[in-house]
């Protein structure tokens, strides 16, 4: 019987292929026959992923979903930025380079504006929550942005441990939240072309809930969502510790 | 063959992140800057100059876009490893920043969309 354990862990990559074929099947069997199609599979089965990661945290107590748990550790490699960011690059076959250019615009200004309404909204919630301090408001409202700004920022700024990991919280509930919502609220705000991937990448910025969120609503659309969000990170990180925090500062004095 | 197209995605993966390391670098912050976006770019101008002198065949077309169809399960697998438990123990206040923000920027696509197109 020891057999199956170590099998698993020295082939823990193949392991994640199959158990990620089998969520896929099941997701593509729950909304044909059940849903009808009203929701695709693929957003069931991202929100079934999401769902496996919350119990890994909850028995393992670590800190990285389902792959804490043994056996199912091929998912930290599968799932790994590294894989993820070469399979968007890969999508990147097929689309437009002058849809790009023509919008790269409004993907530019989507960005700046992204940071601004995450942050000063954050910073707002934070305020009400009783938060007067400059560094725990700048930290809080970099988490808004990304889970990945939150903490650069407030390492930068030397923010308190405790107000990096609800930064952190933040960024991570943020990713969840457009991963589950973009593909039911895609309708309603036009959400069906390339321009306007543009702007939701730009906006969102959040790069996983972003390319999670286009691949469960259209996956046409997951390069233009890409090639802004990808710029997200890198302005929330140059702006939140720098102009926000000094008109943070400013507005709240120390 | 196959491992073409794979090597050519490698290629172009690896100059643009470089590219965003560099770019992040210069201006002074711990962060990639558009690496993902620049791979893009470049993949999207090799696989056209390519097409364009019949040097792209099916086989090598083929080894980009198994990873492009490999998108969606490895974002299922990424979806699985998120910190899902640490957010949720992190109490209301995180739940709020993280939400409440994001409400307002899905509501800003049509208005941003609606100013910027003509």
């Amino acid at each position: 019987m020891e057999i199956l354990p170590k099998l698993l862990s020295a082939n823990a990559l193949i392991v994640a292929f199959l158990v990620v074929a089998v969520v896929t099947w099941i997701s593509s069997v729950i909304s044909v026959k059940i849903l009808k199609g009203r929701v695709p599979g693929a957003a069931i089965a991202i929100i079934a992923g999401l769902i496996l990661a919350f119990f890994g945290g909850k028995w393992t107590g670590g800190n990285k979903g389902i792959s804490d748990v043994s056996g199912l550790a091929g998912f930290a490699l599968l799932g790994s930025g590294m894989l993820r960011d070469f399979a968007v690059v890969a999508t990147a076959m097929g689309s437009s380079l002058s849809e790009m250019k023509k919008t790269g615009w409004i993907g530019a200004i989507s960005l700046l504006v992204g940071v601004f309404i995450s942050f000063f909204s954050a910073v707002i919630i934070a305020f009400a929550f009783g938060y007067r301090d400059a560094v725990s408001l700048t930290t809080i409202g970099a988490g808004a942005c990304t889970f990945i700004v939150g903490p650069v920022t407030g390492a930068a700024i030397g923010a308190d441990s405790s107000v990096i990991a609800i930064s952190i919280a933040a960024g991570v509930f943020k990713s969840v939240f457009v991963t589950i919502f973009t593909a039911p609220l895609a309708k309603f705000i036009g959400l069906n072309n390339p321009q306007a991937a543009m702007a939701y990448g730009g906006l969102m910025g959040t790069t996983s809930g972003v390319t999670a969120g286009l691949a469960a609503t259209d996956p046409k659309l997951v390069p233009y969502g890409a090639m802004t969000s990808t710029f997200a990170t890198g302005v929330g990180c140059l702006l939140c510790p720098s102009i926000c925090f000094f008109m943070v500062k400013f507005i709240f004095g120390q | 063959m196959v491992i073409y197209g794979v090597g050519l995605l490698a290629f172009c993966f690896l100059v643009g992140q470089f590219i965003g390391e560099s770019l992040g670098r210069f201006l002074g912050i711990e962060a990639n800057v558009g690496g993902v976006g620049f791979s893009m770019i470049l993949l999207m101008i090799c696989a056209d100059g390519l097409q364009k002198r019949g040097l792209l065949p099916v086989p090598t077309e083929q080894g980009i876009l198994f990873w492009s169809t490999m998108y969606i399960p490895i974002i299922i697998a990424m979806s699985a490893t998120q910190n899902v438990f640490a957010a949720f123990s992190q109490g209301f206040m995180a739940l709020l920043v993280g939400i409440l923000p994001t409400l307002l920027l899905f509501l800003c696509i049509p208005v941003i969309i609606k100013l910027l197109s003509k």
